[in-house]
């Protein structure tokens, strides 16, 4: 556990008075409030030392038993326990943020020298909304593919969701409620779920289209047939038209990815093919060909 | 009014004594449009999908000192950011795509 210069983090000198302390930790707090940078962990680290610093600097008790002891916190147990504090609450002025908001706990230091969290000792009446809680999800494109239940285990509570159709790779969903208990009754914070998709052999994905790239066969693509192709529906026939040109594309209109919380949408499939030249000819198939080029 | 609606709102009254709030800022908001109040049976309500909003309203304005146009200004900004940011995450899946392709 290191010593951790509060004067420093909001920028003031040791005789900064309540007022330079208000304002250092005003201006650093519109700064690095969680609220005002969304998804950002530096902030919110950040964030969280500030309010810290101001929890104690802007408290004449505890400012006055961090500037005796900050250096030297081993000590400073001696000094006062928790326990008293909370008997004993201080009058406090300053502001300060919800718990929910600091993004979390203080740090050791503090604790160790004023035995736990502020909130413990104050605003007893004062609900606060429970943390938010971050999390990130895998998912193959297949899952990703059709509505579905998922169970997870979230801060030791297990939790089962539903995934809708069609969620975008990198996209956020909110679970209300499921984030951190609410303090002193107040409600619980939200689960942030973020959605990593993983690349799907042979299709892809683009919006809510999807591309797949076939090899056909020469003969198929000069004299046509059927071809069967692996989609995320199942197996699909398709019908290839006579003189197929290499490199051309089909569309098959809503046989794509479906539309993220549209029920029944679909986007569309590209089948985009590549004409394999056949190699290892006989000398009959040579033959065969040369007449062809003659005729 | 059926029991999924009530279900649904938070009582303006109760939502000020419990972030110790005067029911003026409810109105300022309500005023400036960032928020719809209900009225039910001479009560003032708020929707229960408001409440994050609100609770960040309360923050912006008690904690960090920022007046009513400032708010506005700021939720405005915030969500041209997640507009963006949503944007962003379609542009990697697109290039993404395309490197893929080669």
């Amino acid at each position: 556990m290191t010593f951790i210069d509060y004067y420093k983090i909001l920028g003031i000198e040791k005789k900064a008075t309540a007022v330079d302390i208000k304002s250092a930790y005003r201006k650093l707090a519109r700064k690095y409030h969680p609220d005002l940078n969304p998804n950002d962990a530096d902030a919110k680290k950040n964030f969280q030392q500030i309010n810290e610093a101001n929890e104690v600097l802007s408290d004449p008790e505890k400012r006055k038993k961090y500037d005796k002891y900050g250096k030297d916190w081993q000590h400073a147990e001696q000094f006062e326990n928790a326990k008293q504090y909370q008997e004993h609450p201080s009058d406090f002025s300053g502001q300060k943020y919800s718990r929910a908001q600091s993004g979390g706990d203080f740090s050791d230091f503090f604790e160790s020298m004023f035995g736990g969290s502020a909130n413990a000792g104050r605003n007893r009446q004062v609900k606060f909304r429970g943390e938010d809680y971050n999390a990130q999800l895998q998912l193959n494109l297949t899952d990703a593919y059709q509505t579905h239940k998922q169970t997870l285990t979230v801060n030791g509570r297990r939790i089962r969701i539903t995934i809708p159709a069609g969620i975008e790779n990198g996209q956020t969903i909110k679970i209300s409620g499921h984030g951190g208990s609410g303090i002193n009754g107040g409600p619980n914070g939200d689960l942030y779920i973020t959605f990593s998709i993983a690349d799907h052999p042979g299709i892809n994905r683009l919006g809510n289209d999807l591309y797949i790239h076939i090899d056909l066969e020469l003969y198929a693509a000069v004299l046509g047939g059927e071809i069967t192709i692996d989609t995320l529906s199942g197996k699909v026939k398709l019908k290839v038209k006579p003189e197929t040109q290499n490199g051309s594309k089909v569309k098959l209109k809503g046989k794509g990815f479906p539309v993220y919380k549209s029920d029944g949408q679909f986007g569309d499939l590209y089948i985009s093919y590549t004409v394999k030249i056949p190699t290892n000819l006989t000398e009959r198939q040579k033959s065969l060909f040369a007449e062809l080029s003659k005729s | 009014m059926d029991a999924k609606r009530i279900n649904d709102l938070i009582a303006v009254n109760e939502f000020c004594v419990h972030h110790n709030i005067e029911i003026s800022f409810i109105n300022l908001l309500q005023q400036n449009g960032l928020i719809k109040v209900s009225i039910i049976e001479s009560k003032y309500f708020v929707e229960k999908e408001q409440l994050p909003q609100l609770e960040k309203y309360v923050r912006f304005y008690h904690d960090l000192d920022i007046n009513l146009e400032g708010i506005e200004t700021i939720c405005y900004l915030l969500q041209r950011i997640e507009i963006m940011q949503n944007e962003i995450i379609k542009l990697k899946n697109r290039l993404h795509f395309y490197d893929a392709h080669g």
